[in-house]
């Protein structure tokens, strides 16, 4: 499903999700050890992942290398709970939502 | 001790005298009456901004946009001859909703030869005519040339296409002013690449602009956005802007930027040291004109630590314009009096490498997480305002903008109300 480059982050492959709404709300449904064991073993190839990809153009990139990008939209996803916040949430939000009606195609 | 230096008026409020100092009363937020005088007074008379140029991109192009606080529905759509028209989204038989799909309530887009009835097939040109009526021999003596769809003023400026329900009002770019011409030229049409936010919120239309409008709560609510040192640091400095204008019913701040890039690495989360991008944007600006020398407008006081203006264009859009080379715009539609739909857009140069696309995508998540914490704030302070135990409310120097909006709109209102007696 990934570059070969990338067989490590194989286990993770239910991030490879294709819109914000979906990487959101598989944020929400998924404990802190969850994202955390994600995100150590993706945060590191984060850097070698953009490297790689860019030898693509964005409009034509072959699946396994659109699959390494969106897994990686999932990773920025995920970084404010691993980071920050120490929970899936944003502190002091509430109920409240806000949907991303629009988003660029990849 | 203010870091930045204030007006010879002795603050940016007091250069303002029509706009005093004393504490403001949120009345305006609570009372359904005064909800129902802005609705004519300020939401069926001034130009509002719909959309971009770029959503009607080629002959047919159109999309709806629901305007319930003017209890109405627009469809703006893109004639043969190029213009963009808008129209009430009504059909001239018998009163159906011209255009959506399953659900009535919801906005739609799309492309079409010509605009067709639902219910009995009356058909519209893109320019509005009727031109085809079901069993047009059934009906009397009917002119179909009388039966066109009900136009509205539409104009656009620098790619914002704005209507106006009033056939009165003044031209837009006159109603814009010179805020507005300050931004011209800045390349807006180069920066087609959207993510478009939407969020319900329970809150007066007006607080949320509140929110936006004044930077003074960003080191507090947003406080557990930075690292620890500084979110502390930020905590202890506070907040102040680099300068304020009002060209009423216009205004913006002005603000520094330290984050884009930051001088010191550590002061950012990982992600955003990797990526080299954050909620100020990608920290590296995109490679087009008119982004240098920027239009007069922006950096009003021509600030070495500039980092973005935030005008509010009245009643309900703001444009922000960040450094490093993209922008947002927030729209705030009433949907009631204490409810409203927020609509936020980021708009960059469209990503060329898949790097550039993580740097946008990090910059609209950031976006969101401070967003949700804005929105929900809000709903607390509705409820509160509506039991009334405190009604007038203390507004700083930095809460300059959010003075003089509740002013402007009350001045809109009284006028209004004045004129009807
Ligand atoms: S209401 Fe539209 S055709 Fe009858
Ligand atoms: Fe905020």
């Amino acid at each position: 499903m990934l570059p070969s480059e990338f067989a490590a982050l194989e286990p993770f492959t239910p991030w490879v999700l294709e819109t914000e709404r979906e990487r959101y709300s598989k944020r929400l449904a998924s404990s802190m050890e969850e994202m955390q064991a994600f995100y150590d073993v993706a945060f590191p190839l984060l850097e070698q992942a953009s490297e790689h990809l860019d030898n693509y153009p964005l409009d034509e990139l072959p699946e396994p290398e659109r699959n390494l990008l969106l897994l990686m939209f999932s990773l920025v996803n995920v970084s404010f709970p691993v980071e920050v916040w120490k929970q899936a949430r944003v502190p002091d939000s509430g109920a409240a939502y806000m949907d991303l009606v629009v988003e660029p195609k990849v | 001790m203010p870091h930045f230096a204030k007006p010879s008026a002795g603050s940016w409020t007091e250069q303002y005298p029509e706009l005093g100092t004393s504490p403001v009363n949120y009345e305006d937020s609570i009372d359904p009456a005064y909800y129902e005088a802005e609705r004519e007074a300020v939401f069926k008379r001034t130009w509002l901004n719909v959309g971009r140029v770029e959503q009607v991109p080629k002959t047919g192009s159109y999309f709806t946009k629901e305007l319930a606080v003017a209890d109405t529905s627009l469809i703006v759509v893109r004639g043969r001859d190029k213009e963009i028209r808008a129209f009430h989204n009504i059909c001239r038989h018998r009163g159906n909703k011209l255009v959506w799909n399953d659900f009535p309530g919801e906005e739609v887009k799309g492309t079409c030869r010509q605009f067709t009835c639902k219910y009995h097939a009356w058909r519209y040109s893109l320019d509005g005519e009727l031109t085809f009526v079901q069993q047009e021999q059934e009906f009397f003596d009917l002119d179909k040339s009388e039966y066109g769809l009900k136009q509205v003023r539409c104009e656009v400026w620098e790619g914002f296409v704005f209507v106006n329900l009033d056939p009165n009002a003044l031209p837009l770019r006159e109603y814009l002013g010179d805020l507005a011409k300050g931004l011209e030229g800045y390349p807006f049409h180069e920066m087609t690449e959207v993510f478009t936010y939407r969020a319900e919120i329970g809150s007066n239309w007006k607080l949320f602009i509140d929110a936006f409008a004044e930077f003074y709560h960003a080191p507090v609510l947003h406080m557990k956005q930075a690292v620890k040192d500084e979110a502390d640091k930020l905590f202890n400095v506070g907040y102040e802007a680099l300068h304020y204008e009002i060209h009423s019913p216009h205004s913006m701040i002005s603000s520094w930027g330290g984050m884009s890039p930051p001088k010191d690495l550590s002061i950012v989360k990982p992600i955003e040291r990797v990526l080299r991008s954050g909620l100020f944007g990608p920290w590296e600006a995109p490679d087009i004109g008119g982004l240098d020398p920027l239009p007069p407008g922006l950096n009003p006081g021509g600030h070495r630590a500039w980092g973005n203006d935030s005008f509010e264009f009245f009643p309900n859009m703001t444009l922000l314009i960040w450094k490093p080379g993209w922008y947002l715009t927030y729209h705030y539609w009433p949907t009631a009096v204490d409810r409203h739909i927020f609509e936020a857009n980021l708009y960059f140069v469209p990503a060329r490498t898949a790097r550039e696309r993580l740097k946008q995508e990090l910059a609209a998540v950031t976006f969101k997480e401070y967003a949700l914490q804005d929105g929900n704030t809000l709903e607390a302070t509705q409820t509160m305002l509506k039991s009334r135990v405190v009604t007038d409310f203390p507004l700083c120097d930095q809460e300059l903008l959010l003075r003089h909006l509740h002013k402007t709109v009350a001045d809109h209102v009284k006028e209004h109300t004045d004129a009807a007696q």
